[in-house]
């Protein structure tokens, strides 16, 4: 006799048990602290807030810790929790050409003002596994830097293009509310902001291949690294009630400002054209790639034919959200047994259609 | 000293939208809304109620003139739902009528786009008395068969006006009409017509 | 507090110092007066502190966010089958498994409902339990098994069996929301079909699937007309449930949250499904009663019991079955 499946609930606590079993690993293992993983980790906690879209790297780092080291799990948490966050008002824009730089490194000149400042890059490093890593020690502090005279003053690339008119102004500010993609559905055509929102919490693979593909053809842009940047830059707010802004603290962003493909005509004179990235954190791969596909995804503004994925604006920001994909994508694990079901019917009838049509062909024949 | 707002932010906010819901689900069958507000006069506890509930930074609100001649009126809506007040009916997202006999024509409202007929004006009517069973006779989703419902006092030329409402479907105003402790609803979507006796 | 109370404010689980984290699970009172702002932000490790759903707002979401989705409803219901644009929250469960259903429940749901929850039909399904769980955490209201009972219904894929009844709502979980999604991918394009009221090629494309197969092929998310006007995505339900939908004394309420779309059906209104005068709509139909209460005429699981290709069919709605064997009726039991 068959009885009916039951015990949902009960499957579901032994899961949840299951999971914290798993996470924690071996006992005999010590536990990871979430300040071990905050220091240690620091790259995936970036990339956790980036995509996330909440900078605090204690939360993303416990989120890290719940999630046993999926990203896109952690983004989940941090979303979940983001959400229920009041909000006080928009900051101040942070001013980037004032960052405090780690690291500064332009393509399209040898020299500048405020110098290439290499800092923390896995660039030059040979990629051979360090076993010595694999024993705890110390490492050597690395060499304080020579000063330079211009230290303290690193001007953004894409601002000295400009000065002389070779890059396309950087649009103004028109004091328009700037719309928040996470308040208000998207309402295509989305203007630039918006996608640029969608784009800095975007999932990195998704953003990195779409950016990879332009190189490639599917929507060339000509790209030079006009400038990537990363450091510390000061956040302010303006309470309404005050009028003057009030310093909220301080926060590790990565800047890249690509400089691409120029344009002009008879009328105006040709000048470069710009992309631009910005993200939480230190990730040059996640801002590069998003200064590709925020300047592809100006074809149709810069009169350019719209007709690879990179550039169409409905097919990115629909695609990019890790977490809008990884839920839909694994939702199909859920049952869908009812709707199986009917598929089974039909299938079944549309055979016994076919085999009873081909006998009697074949009888005919006979 | 402004009047309080509701008792129970939550549980008010939510019986005063189920008893709003309910009444655009079934057109003209009267729902009960029991507010327990006392707004500043003219202002009535049912139009406070709806108000409240449904209204924000995020919906602008036009007052008819007897409620914007009261500042009182204006300055308890501003401190309890935060929602910008308008002069102009076709910025509004919801407007309140303390007087549905001088109510502007209704084509002057916000009529929502072809794309998006959501961004209509939804009119709220505040009645002496709303009685079903009688009046006007009103067909349309949410009506089994035929309903019927009288408004006290009716606008002029309300039937003529609501007839020119339903023939731009999907395009249209939705009304929800208060009466003391009852709301009903007369959503774009209903067909009404004069009640013969 | 704001002054103008439009932001309420309530402490999340994690920074919840000086809250009293130690809520017990479905103790969740109600509150005259939303909680104070959330403490500041601790630096280190003390944040990980176990979760209590004490700290959420009635039924988690916050006032603004309800209020919002409450007005999308309206608007929903006046204009009925047409699609409205909400700001969906992200949810602390994941697209695709309910988030629009959740946000639409949690707006509706007052302390005095009895929530039913089904998946696939049945109320023990996981994602079912799951969601009803939350819920019963998250606002404390009853929950129940029995479509009769219930005030609210959240479904994925099902209709139950059991008809409803005036002052029922059903909220259905919704995964694409736009029936011409699959003939015109970009949101920019149905839009203006909508606007239009141009179906041509939704029925251009179940003719093409009768000069395939002989047949529509569509099984399930079977589109249908709503009060003479739009067309509209039933949400994944079997064909099998459209009948249910046309003239339903209950309100029906529908949520996507990833494609952020609430749109609704009122009680007693046309809900036509598309057909030809030469191929009219047609439900599923079962060659065997359910094994276990013998009911027919109602939607089946097949059960496979072996590799031998012995299997069962049972009531696909485990709370109709149930009542039904309540009642006396027994099925064969047996196998085909």
């Amino acid at each position: 006799m068959y009885v009916a499946v039951k015990g949902g609930e009960a499957a579901i606590d032994n899961a949840h048990r299951l999971l914290a079993e798993a996470r924690r690993g071996d006992p005999a293992v010590p536990e990871l602290t979430v300040a071990q993983i905050r220091e240690q980790m620091a790259l995936l906690v970036d990339r956790v807030m980036a995509e996330g879209s909440l900078y605090d790297p204690d939360l993303a780092a416990l989120a890290l810790k719940q999630a046993r080291g999926d990203v896109v799990e952690a983004v989940f948490l941090v979303r979940a929790y983001r959400t229920t966050l009041p909000r006080f008002g928009a900051s101040a824009p942070v001013d980037t050409g004032a960052m405090a730089v780690a690291r500064r490194v332009s393509a399209t000149f040898k020299d500048l003002p405020g110098g290439q400042v290499l800092g923390p890059t896995f660039d030059y490093t040979h990629r051979l596994i360090d076993f010595a890593l694999a024993a705890e020690g110390e490492t050597e502090p690395a060499a304080e830097a020579e000063p330079r005279d211009d230290a303290g003053t690193c001007p953004r690339v894409t601002d000295l293009l400009a000065q002389d008119g070779l890059i396309e102004p950087s649009p103004p500010d028109d004091g328009a509310p700037v719309g928040d993609l996470t308040r208000e559905p998207v309402d295509y055509p989305a203007d630039r902001a918006l996608r640029l929102q969608a784009l800095a919490r975007g999932d990195e693979g998704f953003v990195l291949g779409l950016g990879y593909s332009t190189q490639r053809g599917y929507g060339r842009t000509h790209p030079f690294v006009g400038e990537i940047r990363v450091g510390e830059v000061a956040v302010d707010f303006v309470p309404e009630e005050l009028g003057f802004p009030v310093p909220l603290g301080r926060i590790r962003l990565t800047e890249c400002q690509m400089v691409n493909q120029f344009k002009g005509s008879g009328t105006a004179p040709p000048q470069f054209t710009r992309g631009y990235g910005l993200t939480f954190g230190q990730s040059e791969r996640k801002a590069m790639a998003m200064a590709l596909v925020d300047r592809a995804l100006r074809a149709e503004e810069l009169g350019e034919p719209v007709a690879s994925p990179a550039q169409d604006q409905e097919f990115v920001l629909a695609h990019c959200d890790s977490l809008q994909a990884t839920g839909f994508v694994e939702h199909l694990k859920l049952p869908h047994y009812v709707d199986f079901q009917a598929e089974l019917e039909l299938v079944r009838r549309l055979r016994a259609e076919f085999f009873r049509d081909s006998d009697s062909v074949q009888e005919a024949a006979e | 000293m402004l009047a309080p707002g509701f008792a129970d932010p939550v549980h008010d906010a939510q019986g005063t939208f189920r008893a709003v819901m309910d009444a655009l689900a079934r057109p003209g069958l009267p729902q009960r809304l029991e507010a327990g507000l006392n707004p500043p006069a003219p202002l009535t506890p049912e139009l406070a109620a709806i108000a409240l509930a449904l209204t924000d930074a995020d919906t602008p609100v036009w007052l008819d003139a007897g409620l914007a001649a009261v500042p009182e009126v204006a300055a308890y809506l501003r401190f309890h739902t935060g929602a910008p007040l308008t002069d102009s009916p076709a910025q509004a997202a919801f407007a309140l009528i303390r007087d549905p006999a001088r109510c502007p024509p209704l084509a002057r409202f916000a009529q929502g786009t072809p794309a998006y007929p959501d961004t209509a004006t939804t009119l709220v009517f505040a009645l002496d008395a709303l009685t079903s069973g009688e009046g006007l006779r009103l067909t349309g989703p949410g009506i089994d068969g035929t309903a019927r419902i009288a408004l006290a006092p009716q606008p002029d030329s309300f039937v003529a006006q609501l007839a020119a409402n339903r023939s731009g479907f999907p395009l249209g105003l939705d009304l929800i009409l208060t009466a003391p402790g009852r709301v009903a609803g007369l959503p774009r979507s209903t067909a009404v017509t004069e009640g013969r006796a | 507090m704001s002054a103008t109370g439009t932001h309420e404010l309530f402490p999340s689980p994690l920074r919840g110092g000086g809250r009293g984290g130690g809520g017990a699970e479905g103790t969740t009172e109600p509150r005259s007066a939303p909680p104070p702002p959330p403490a500041p932000p601790r630096k280190g490790e003390e944040r990980g502190r176990t979760p209590s759903e004490a700290g959420y707002n009635f039924a988690y979401l916050d006032e603004g966010t309800k209020r919002m989705i409450r007005r999308a409803i309206l608007k929903a219901i006046a204009v009925p089958g047409y699609q409205v644009p909400f700001a969906s929250r992200e949810m602390p469960m994941p697209y695709g498994w309910g988030t629009g259903g959740v946000q639409v429940t949690a707006a509706v749901l007052g302390r005095a409902d009895v929530l039913k929850v089904i998946d696939q039909g049945a109320d023990d399904t996981t994602n079912a339990v799951s969601i009803r769980r939350f819920f019963a955490r998250t606002s404390g209201v009853a929950t129940t098994t029995r479509t009769t009972e219930a005030t609210i219904i959240q479904t994925r894929h099902r209709i139950p069996e059991t008809p409803l009844r005036e002052g029922q709502i059903l909220v259905y979980q919704v995964p694409i929301p736009e029936p011409l999604r699959f003939l015109e991918p970009r949101e920019t394009e149905t839009r203006q079909l909508h606007a239009l009221a141009e179906y041509g090629s939704m029925h251009v494309k179940l003719y093409e699937d009768i000069s395939r197969h002989g047949h529509i092929a569509t099984t399930y998310a079977y589109p249908v007309e709503v009060a003479g006007r739009y067309v509209m995505d039933p949400s994944p339900t079997p064909k099998f449930d459209n009948p249910k939908m046309d003239h339903s004394p209950a309100l029906q309420l529908f949520g996507a949250g990833r494609e952020r779309r609430i749109y609704a059906v009122p009680p007693y209104t046309s809900v036509r499904s598309l057909d030809f005068e030469d191929h009219p709509f047609r439900v599923q139909r079962f060659e065997h009663p359910c094994a276990l209460c013998g009911a027919e005429g109602v939607y089946l699981d097949e059960m496979l019991l072996d590799d031998a290709g012995r299997r069962m069919f049972v009531c696909s709605d485990t709370d109709h079955c149930e009542g039904r064997r309540a009642d006396g009726h027994v099925g064969t039991g047996e196998a085909v």
